[in-house]
């Protein structure tokens, strides 16, 4: 088991599977997976069907055939006659759009719930959430006058204190700019990670996905396309194309060494230590890192005289010919996997071949803030 | 100005509040229900329903006067049920003219509620089923306060029809003084007989006042439910 499904185990190891299908409109939805606890994320481009599956999983579709279970508890069975109402699931959703109730108080909707949850276990503190979502100044406004991340957090916090058994969020900060969007997801992980609520989380931006993400769940036109851990799924060569070759790019896990005066940070990693741009996490942070397949250079030796600070040696797993001029190499690092994308010429004129042992070689300044995440 | 009035207009400006109050009241619970059913279900007769609705709008008054004459008199099909097992009679009494008021402005108010109810976005009442709240509760903890204004509106809308109607009720419960003789059948009643122009003119007043009241009642309520629920709705 590599580090992201221990984490999840860590998590509350809440069992969801799905197994859905159904036609909308002309649309065919044809969906299976199965994810472990922390966060399943569901990537794809829009219209690939990703918000159906999130609507039926909370109800508020109703496929025509098969199975959606959480834990024991079976909330859909077409053929046992199944369908639990919506009210009666316990899954709390967080929309692209806040669905804030436009009559009632910040604190009022966030109380919400909490008449229709009594005597549930898994006690979520009001003024907690509040702390944690730095929204106490806020409580007494109407919806209507808060600013667009103001309104993303207080859904959040609405939505942890029904209490639910499950978290749902539908592209919850798309509507949000990058800025907005980047102040937030500390947020979101910190909620995860103190309430061990169980979130599947729908986006098409994959640094968000690599960066909270456990199970990851790739769709294209109403299909699964693959699924599985998401350093597994990530790291696969053959997986890459799917997702675009330039979003591809596989998470190596950390640890924060020291913070260097010069602005940087070290890392240590299963292939070596590196040196990034100085991050927030402080020492011996354990941190995961995206590192786009286009950022790293191959060589068959060590090179000398380089300016690049971060050379990680592993071992050739797989590689990829696509039908471009490009080759993807998957090489692993200890544990981890990494993909390079280099040309196939390269790959044909170094003599890459599976087994070989090859060194990584990253630019420092390309692994960006917004692919580093605490782990 | 009211002072002005004689006894009997007076009875004829007071029976007509009671008898709009009334109709107003026991049509706001039915006049909800069609709303909603019309703006939120699916059900097959869907169009009748709303066609049966509309009728009374559309049909001359004197029609709808004359079937609620058929249906409720104690020999009609309704009318003899009702007075056989509770004792109700419609004919010829002021429940009567409730009644036809009532049916008069049904229309009116079902319109109204219904458009509020249909301007309410059903992701709101989606989010609150997810977070535990039944359908009944979705009903009574948004989809209703966000709905109010209309439905104030409508009540105010049927307020003043019932107010006003004349046509269904002269023919359905007649012209008996202190019974069935409402603020328009009075005027009528009056300009029959020449040189009763004076009388003819405060009762006028009356029915202007009376108007200009519940509108002026109604704006100042949803300005206040508005206020309530904010400018984001």
């Amino acid at each position: 088991m590599d580090q992201q499904a221990r984490g999840a185990a860590d998590r509350g190891g809440v069992m969801i599977s799905v197994d859905i299908r159904s036609r909308i409109g002309d649309f065919p939805l044809d969906v299976q997976f199965r994810g472990e606890g922390g966060v399943t994320a569901l990537f794809g481009r829009s219209g690939a069907g990703k918000s159906s599956v999130v609507n039926a999983i909370a109800g508020l579709l109703r496929p025509e055939t098969g199975r959606i279970v959480i834990d024991d508890d079976v909330l859909f069975d077409a053929e046992r006659g199944i369908d639990v109402a919506v009210h009666k699931r316990r899954i709390g959703c967080v929309f692209q759009d806040a669905r804030l109730f436009p009559h009632l108080t910040v604190r009022q909707n966030l109380t919400y719930g909490a008449r229709f949850s009594k005597g549930r276990d898994g006690a979520v503190d009001f003024d907690r959430i509040v702390d944690l979502l730095g929204i106490s100044a806020i409580l007494d406004r109407g919806p209507h006058n808060l600013s667009g991340g103001e309104k993303s957090r207080v859904a959040l916090g609405r939505a942890f204190l029904s209490r639910p058994r499950l978290l749902l969020m539908d592209e919850p900060f798309a509507a949000l700019d990058d800025q907005r969007k980047a102040e937030l997801l500390p947020y979101l992980e910190k909620l995860r990670d103190e309430f061990g609520i169980p979130i599947v989380y729908v986006s098409h931006a994959m640094a968000e996905v690599a960066r909270l993400a456990d199970t990851l769940v790739l769709m294209a036109d109403g299909r699964v396309t693959r699924f599985g851990p998401v350093a597994d799924v990530l790291s696969d060569a053959a997986t890459a194309p799917l997702l675009g070759l330039r979003e591809a790019g596989a998470i190596l896990q950390g640890q924060v060494l020291d913070h260097a005066e010069d602005g940087l940070t070290q890392v240590a990693t299963a292939g070596g230590t590196i040196w990034l741009p100085r991050m927030r996490s402080g020492r011996g942070a354990k941190v995961r890192l995206r590192i786009l397949a286009q950022d790293v250079l191959v060589a068959t030796e060590a090179p000398n005289g380089l300016s690049a600070l971060n050379v990680l040696r592993g071992q050739i797993t797989d590689i990829r010919i696509g039908n471009g001029p490009g080759a993807l190499i998957q090489i692993a690092l200890g544990d981890d996997r990494i993909l390079a994308r280099i040309t196939r010429r390269s790959a044909q004129t170094l003599g890459l071949a599976v087994g070989k042992t090859v060194y990584a070689i990253l630019k420092t300044v390309s692994v960006a803030p917004e692919n580093i995440a605490d782990s | 100005m009211f002072a002005g009035l004689s006894p009997d207009q007076w009875q004829a400006v007071a029976l007509s509040v009671r008898v709009a109050v009334v109709a107003m009241l026991g049509c706001l619970p039915f006049a909800l229900l069609t709303a909603y059913a019309l703006a939120r279900w699916d059900f097959w007769g869907k169009s009748i329903l709303n066609g049966l609705v509309l009728l009374p709008l559309i049909l001359p008054p004197v029609v709808t006067g004359y079937v609620l004459l058929l249906l409720f008199s104690k020999s009609g099909v309704v009318g003899s049920f009702l007075y056989d097992w509770f004792g109700i009679t419609f004919a010829f009494r002021w429940t009567g003219a409730a009644l036809a008021a009532g049916i008069m402005a049904f229309p009116l108010m079902v319109r109204a509620m219904r458009l509020a109810i249909e301007a309410v976005d059903p992701k709101l009442e989606q989010a609150a089923s997810t977070l535990g709240a039944s359908r009944f509760w979705v009903f009574v903890t948004v989809t209703l306060p966000l709905t109010l204004p209309g439905i104030l509106a409508g009540a105010i809308l049927g307020f003043a029809k019932a107010i006003g109607e004349f046509g269904a009720t002269i023919t359905f419960v007649s012209n008996i003084p202190g019974e069935t003789r409402t603020l328009p059948i009075a005027i009528y009643t009056l300009l029959q007989v020449p040189g009763t122009e004076s009388q003819v003119l405060r009762l006028v007043v009356a029915a202007v006042i009376l108007a200009l009241g519940a509108v002026l009642l109604s704006e100042w309520i949803s300005r206040r439910v508005a206020r309530r629920i904010g400018a984001g709705s």
